[in-house]
């Protein structure tokens, strides 16, 4: 376990940021209320490691993938990255926060703004050094550079997929925390960020995607989480035959 | 921390130029506002002694509340509030750009209502144009300093349009009183200096004081 403080682009996404080898969720839960979302969650999770967090709707992925970007607190239970633990060391949260990046359901896009300004506003964010240049290389990663100067209001839901994958990783995340990465891409561009994923990956990154398309899951993961009912109903160490498996640990109907 | 509150201000400056929503809707609000007022209480082309100042913050403190909504709607829309709260910079940038983006829409309307509530209620607002700006302004960064903590609250509240009114003007009523005061002074026949000067001292400890309560409580109500 390493706990360093790196700025070199490739390391640190151009930000002075926390970095760590790990994170370990141990008896985390949460609650809403009188609802719990969670309940006594615990897995650790390394760097080169694809886990996934499978379940059907209302099963806790989400909150999880919340509690993970630090944008809510386990009602008990921890979470560490590396040796920093939030809970701890609060005032080093910013710094831990650039080395997270985060696809929600919804796309943290502004429909008023170009791809270019999009992704150059949340580089400036990332104290990426020339946020411009940064969001062209992206849309072009993404194959929408020649869309570069419309609005995001006027893209197809995969185009703004596509624009939103590229604003999650744009800052080189040590965590990369998807949730329903593959909606609304095309088979080509699903396959391409599969691609894309397995590349972080092998370059250090740690990523969690919840999903619930268990095909393209299953060439992709190295890990699954079943989680019903807010609990770990079963972990699959090399998930092989997803849908399988999702069946006969949800029961039938599951996926 | 200073580069994210700039980002978060020009990126709410582009949005609004693009789509001019809350300009023309707060503006047209406001000057709806007035008028009314004008026709309601302007009787024979004499308007209300002191009427002036409280219709110029009341149209103020509507608009504003207008402002504060649909700003934060817009971040509600594409769940970008989220995305803002992800960014490494300490979160307090966050209500800070926000709050500074709201003050320059309301800024703007502003300078469309004082003209129009001065001509049509026979106000000399204009006659002493330092002390009215220091009064409208201090009055302004207040109002929006409590409602942009309570907008970002309610983002995801399902009767948010409800409870934020409900919860600021309460609040706000410290604000809304030393601003009319302030401004009522101004339009006296001989305008005592000393009056609007503690108004306006009145109004800076207001703002400092929300300010902050709202960079201290922002990050843990944004949290959860």
């Amino acid at each position: 376990m390493n706990v360093s403080n790196t700025r070199g682009p490739a390391e640190a996404g151009h930000y002075g940021a926390l970095d760590f080898d790990d994170v370990i969720v141990d008896d985390v839960s949460r609650r809403f209320g009188r609802r719990r979302a969670l309940s006594r969650i615990s897995f650790t999770v390394a760097r080169g490691e694809i886990l996934g967090l499978l379940g059907p709707n209302g099963a806790g992925k989400s909150t999880m993938l919340s509690l993970l970007a630090t944008l809510m607190r386990p009602t008990s239970g921890r979470i560490r990255f590396g040796a920093f633990d939030l809970e701890i060391a609060d005032e080093r949260a910013p710094q831990l926060r650039g080395r997270i990046g985060v696809l929600g359901h919804d796309l943290f896009l502004y429909p008023e703004l170009t791809a270019r300004e999009n992704l150059a506003f949340f580089a400036g964010l990332y104290n990426i050094d020339d946020a411009n240049r940064a969001a062209l290389t992206a849309l072009e990663r993404a194959g929408l550079a020649d869309r570069a100067d419309d609005q995001v209001g006027s893209f197809s839901r995969g185009m703004r997929q596509r624009v939103a994958l590229e604003r999650a990783l744009i800052h080189n995340p040590r965590l990369a925390l998807l949730d329903e990465p593959f909606t609304g891409l095309d088979d080509a561009s699903a396959a391409a960020l599969v691609g894309r994923l397995k590349g972080l990956r092998d370059s250090g990154a740690i990523i969690i995607v919840a999903t619930h398309d268990l095909d393209l899951a299953e060439g992709l993961l190295d890990r699954a989480l079943f989680l019903r009912d807010g609990r770990v109903a079963h972990t699959a160490a090399q998930p092989e035959a997803l849908r399988s498996t999702y069946r006969t640990v949800m029961g039938k109907g599951g996926a | 921390m200073l580069h994210a509150i700039w980002l978060i201000v020009r990126k709410d400056l582009t949005v609004e130029v693009r789509s001019r929503e809350i300009a023309y809707t707060t503006l047209f609000f406001a000057v709806s506002c007035v008028l009314q007022f004008a026709f309601a209480l302007v009787k024979e082309g004499k308007p209300p002694d002191d009427g002036a100042a409280g219709i110029l913050w009341i149209a103020i403190a509507f608009s504003g509340t207008l402002a504060l909504g649909r700003t934060f709607e817009r971040e509600r829309q594409s769940e970008t509030l989220r995305a803002l709260l992800l960014a490494p910079t300490a979160r307090p940038a966050v209500y800070i750009g926000k709050l500074l983006g709201i003050v320059s829409l309301m800024v703007l309307t502003e300078l469309i209502l004082i003209p129009l509530v001065s001509f049509l209620f026979q106000a000399s607002l204009l006659a002493h144009p330092f002390w009215l700006l220091a009064v409208v302004i201090t009055g302004t960064i207040g109002f929006s300093a409590v409602g942009t903590l309570f907008a970002a609250m309610l983002v995801r509240a399902r009767s948010r349009d409800v409870l934020l009114p409900v919860l600021l003007y309460p609040i706000t009523v410290p604000v809304m009183i030393a601003g009319v005061r302030g401004t009522a002074a101004l339009l006296q026949p001989e305008v005592d200096l000393g009056v609007v000067r503690f108004w306006v001292a009145l109004l800076i400890s207001f703002d400092v004081v929300f300010i902050t309560l709202a960079l201290w409580t922002f990050e843990p109500l944004m949290t959860d």
